[in-house]
């Protein structure tokens, strides 16, 4: 071996696979300017709508007139629900097994709710032609609040179900009632309350918040009727589905429509939905035969399309005296605004909720949830989580803390006792699910070791004596939070949408040269999958990473797939790129054994390459096994060198962390200082580090504004008070802490490569740490439990009512 | 609705237009000059994400009119790159330190840096957060947005970047 020979070290290195921090190839043209997001398609002739919205929450529509809207220079079309009507567009399917109107029919159920949508040359022009459209209202009274709705002389929200006393999900138990959802034993767990030494009760609400991604939601639709085409540019996270769902609402052949999602700027569940927007620009293409383009404002995106949470849960823990939990009794309360329009797997009303007992290991649990209609704007995506997951770890955190606080036990100690065991896993929980794997104590551990825990607490106890003898006017909180996150939908045996099983998929294709093009179903919106998935394939098949070039977001070449929400890249996709990869391998064996003149099972895979046992000088790389594949295979094989994998996963993945938060309160101002947040999270196999680290930064900032302040909020009348980023809660650089990141890792056992997913861990066990962290500071002054959001006012609030402040 | 005749410079090249008097600069900016780096993330002044630089002061152009630009010298992101083409040290920055995700906030992060690091060539961490607090991230939650201008500061003043410690 001369000098020359690169070491395996330098060998693995140059692949830039799983476990480099590979700097991100996406960063290349969007540093520059140069990504390509939706608003940036322009098309020759292409039109612009706009949305005529209703200032009521609740009226009905007594006529439309658009008479003077036509006049406007450059308006061309005011489209409205008669417009729609002889499309048979008038009203679409939701995926929760609703149907949404698509514009007023009749009726407006919530404030902003899209009445008309005017098409005009340019966007000036029709937002003139949405001012001089004048509807005629007659206002109804406004149902706000969710523990009203089912007040037997509330106002009848739906008309149109009328007379419907089942719904997607059984039965309807009045008017404003969507479907009640029942798991686990309610005998059992009744027992083991009216047995417990010890029980908590608390109604824990997770206020209703939105995504609001950067970009707000858009598309553009351009059909072509001598070819009878419908290509659609849009922010989409799950292209194939839309591709799917207006082929079905719209009556289009499938193969005639072409979804393509450029550069996304940023999804965070919103853009998981079908929108009145997407399927007004659809036909309002169809009618003028011209490419329409519609593009949100932000005081639209954040009043229109797809709030989260909006979870009222009265959460009931049975424990005995020396702190074993015993039983877990929840009842959720949720509002689900005008329309059912949650993007929940289909067979799943309140998404994986029935995570909510959490990483204890509960032996009873008993859940249900009632989903009601109000006068407020349909949605209830998952923000940065995996259906509704955020909302139960919120809900367990808070209540394990209650508890805590009612045994005078410490609340890590209390998670301590009652962690599932290592030896458990893979462990059954009292609500139906399987968790893959997890090693909770040693995270916990580790968290309470980094951040000295024992210290803070000591701190803790000095300082309130301090205050109590009037010395300071702080109050210190430590947020403690350990969750467990359900990620990866799914199994086909209890995951789909609208009856399309939630796998994902891969096509990988080896060009001669030692390169190659990879694509996915799944769609990157800033997670870096064009960096990462490159990653995997170079370590599965030994090609540098620089060499893969990743494609998502464009149906008529990418491989049919679920998109990317809910962490399930990594899960489903992340393991059809593993499967496809080792397709490639197997076949590059062969072709390797036939060059090498040996048996494949004399062959090894060293890093890059194939070699023969034993004799270690005799290999082939991948790269020339490429090149084999397209001029000597064996005799019998087909040329070519590439894969596809569709992948259905055995069962979810399991993520989990612990978190803490350290808190400083002012009680006179209300005004906190977050001293320090430390998040471990176990992701099991980590395949770029510096990607993750940039995963959770993000994840626990989202969990941070919306912990914290971040609420879209309505007034008694049912006008949203909190409609732009003046008044809903988006941290700047100033307000958002430092993080401090740390991990374990346990590896999936059932996926390819032991990967779980992370984007949403963040999110998940931020929001109970921080919140956590000013429940805990309070604590000592009586408190227990102060709903989100905790912004200054509602701090000083607290203190207020608890006699700290005069 | 009358139009105005507009000239003013944009990344160095002297650029015309007819525009509304009502047209926002943003617009002008990406529709009439279809360089679409520069973008509208709420069209309130709050987000940042279409700052450009206008005769040496940031500037969100979705709440300014393309006519009160008239005769101005603008750069946008699609001006910062190295004359050669490379990355310039901000925008190196950003990607060494993974100083951005989606992307969509970038250009108007980076143009806002730009403007701060020459107003203040080596700037605190606190003077980097109050800086970009104009400037929107909804992905990063900052931190490496701020190592990402602490990397090219170092590397404008030809000093050796260290990371603070985490």
């Amino acid at each position: 071996m001369n000098d020359m020979t690169p070491t395996r070290e330098q060998r693995t290195a140059a692949l830039e696979g799983m476990g480099c921090k590979r700097k991100r190839v996406e960063d290349v043209r969007f540093t520059q300017g140069k990504g390509n997001y939706v608003d940036d398609v322009k098309l020759p002739g292409m039109l612009h709508g706009d949305f005529v919205r209703s200032p009521h929450p609740h009226a009905r529509v007594k006529s439309i007139n658009s008479e003077e809207a036509l006049k406007v220079p450059g308006v061309l079309a005011v489209i409205t629900a008669e417009t729609l009507k002889t499309v048979n567009l008038a009203w679409m399917p939701t995926l929760a097994g609703d149907v949404q109107m698509v514009l007023a029919d009749g009726k407006v159920l919530f404030q902003n709710q899209e009445v008309a949508f005017v098409v005009a040359t340019d966007r000036y022009a029709a937002d003139d032609g949405v001012n001089k459209v004048v509807v005629e209202y007659e206002p109804l009274p406004p149902l706000v609040d969710p523990f009203k709705s089912m007040d037997p002389d509330a106002p009848v929200l739906r008309e149109d179900l009328a007379g419907k006393t089942t719904g997607a999900h059984g039965p309807r138990k009045h008017h404003n009632h969507i479907f009640e959802w029942k798991v686990g034993d309610k005998e059992l767990t009744d027992a083991a309350f009216s047995k417990a030494e010890v029980a908590i009760k608390e109604m824990i609400s997770y206020h209703r918040t939105h995504p609001s991604p950067l970009e707000t939601c858009q598309c553009v639709c351009s059909f072509d009727k001598v070819k009878g085409e419908l290509t659609i540019w849009g922010t989409f996270q799950a292209p194939h589905v839309i591709r799917t769902v207006v082929s079905l609402i719209a009556k289009l052949p499938e193969q005639k429509i072409h979804v393509i999602a450029p550069d996304i700027g940023g999804g965070f569940g919103n853009k998981v939905g079908a929108y009145p927007g997407y399927i007004c620009a659809a036909v309002a293409s169809i009618v003028t035969g011209k490419p329409v383009k519609w593009v949100e404002d932000r005081i639209e995106n954040l009043t229109a399309t797809s709030f989260a949470r909006d979870y009222h849960m009265t959460t009931e823990i049975a424990a005995t005296r020396d702190g074993k939990v015993t039983g877990l009794r929840v009842h959720v309360l949720a509002d689900h605004g005008a329309f059912d329009a949650c993007a929940d797997p289909s067979k799943w009303p309140a998404g994986f909720f029935n995570i909510v007992t959490g990483s204890y290991d509960f032996p009873t649990a008993h859940l249900a949830v009632d989903g009601v209609y109000t006068n407020k704007a349909p949605g209830g995506v998952a923000y940065r989580c995996s259906f509704r997951v955020t909302e139960a770890a919120y809900c367990i955190e808070r209540a394990m803390d209650i508890m805590a606080q009612k045994l005078n036990m410490d609340p890590a100690e209390l998670r301590l006792k009652n962690f599932i065991k290592p030896e458990q896993f893979p462990y059954h929980s009292a609500l139906g699910w399987e968790y893959d794997s997890g090693d909770y104590h040693t995270a916990m551990r580790k968290m309470m070791e980094t951040t000295g825990y024992a210290a803070l607490r000591k701190e803790q106890a000095e300082k309130r004596e301090a205050f109590r003898r009037g010395e300071t006017r702080e109050i210190m909180g430590l947020g403690v939070s350990f969750f467990t996150e359900i990620v990866g939908a799914g199994p086909s045996k209890n995951c789909d949408i609208l009856g399309i099983a939630m796998f994902d998929s891969c096509e990988i294709r080896m060009h001669p040269t030692g390169a190659g093009i990879a694509r996915m179903g799944t769609k990157s919106q800033g997670q870096g999958h064009e960096t990462t998935w490159a990653q995997i394939i170079a370590t599965e098949i030994g090609i540098p990473a620089d060499n893969i070039q990743v494609e998502e977001g464009n149906t008529d070449t990418a491989p049919y797939g679920l998109g990317t929400y809910g962490s399930r890249s990594t899960p489903v996709a992340g393991a059809a790129i593993a499967m496809a990869a080792r397709k490639i391998k197997a076949k590059a064996q062969m072709i390797a054994a036939y060059k090498l003149e040996v048996h494949e099972d004399d062959l090894e895979w060293d890093i890059d390459g194939f070699r023969v046992k034993g004799l270690p000088e005799r290999t082939m790389s991948m790269k020339d096994i490429c090149w084999a594949a397209y001029n000597s295979v064996p005799p019998g094989m087909e040329p070519g060198l590439e894969a596809v994998s569709y992948y259905d996963p055995p069962n979810m993945t399991y993520p989990f962390g612990a978190y803490l938060c350290v808190m400083d309160i002012d009680v006179d101002t209300g005004v906190y200082k977050v001293r320090r947040f430390y998040a471990l999270d176990d992701c099991g196999t980590r395949i770029n580090p510096m990607i993750i680290e940039g995963q959770v930064h993000g994840g626990l900032t989202e969990a941070f504004a919306i912990a914290m302040g971040q609420e879209i909020r309505y007034d008694d009348d049912g006008n949203v008070v909190t409609g732009s980023f003046m008044d809903f809660f988006m941290p700047t650089a100033v307000e958002t802490p430092h993080w401090e990141t740390d991990f374990t890792v346990t590896p999936s056992p059932h996926h390819p490569i032991g990967a779980k997913g992370v984007g949403e861990s963040p999110n998940v066990g931020g929001v109970p740490a921080f919140s956590n962290a000013v429940n805990d500071a309070f604590s000592f002054l009586g408190a227990t439990h102060i709903q989100m959001p905790h912004d200054y006012w509602r701090n000083w609030k607290a203190a207020k009512d608890l006699g700290a402040v005069a | 609705m009358a139009k105005t005749h507009l000239t003013m410079k944009v990344n160095g090249a002297e650029v015309e237009g007819l525009v509304e008097p009502r047209t926002l600069l943003v617009h002008f900016i990406r529709e009439n000059l279809q360089m679409t780096g520069t973008h509208i993330g709420c069209e309130t002044t709050h987000c940042g994400a279409c700052t450009v630089d206008i005769d040496g002061m940031s500037v969100k152009s979705c709440t300014m009119f393309a006519v009160q630009a008239q005769g101005s010298d603008i750069t946008t992101i699609e001006g910062m790159a190295n004359a050669d083409g490379t990355l310039s040290a901000l925008q190196e920055g950003f990607r060494m330190m993974h100083g951005l995700q989606c992307g969509f906030c970038t250009p108007g992060m980076i143009m806002r840096a730009h403007r701060l690091l020459k107003e203040n060539p080596s700037p605190s961490e606190q003077e980097i957060r109050m800086g970009i607090s104009g400037n929107i991230c909804r992905c990063t939650g900052y931190q490496n947005i701020v190592k990402a201008i602490q990397y090219a500061a170092a590397k404008i003043n030809g000093v050796e970047f260290r990371e603070a410690a985490e």
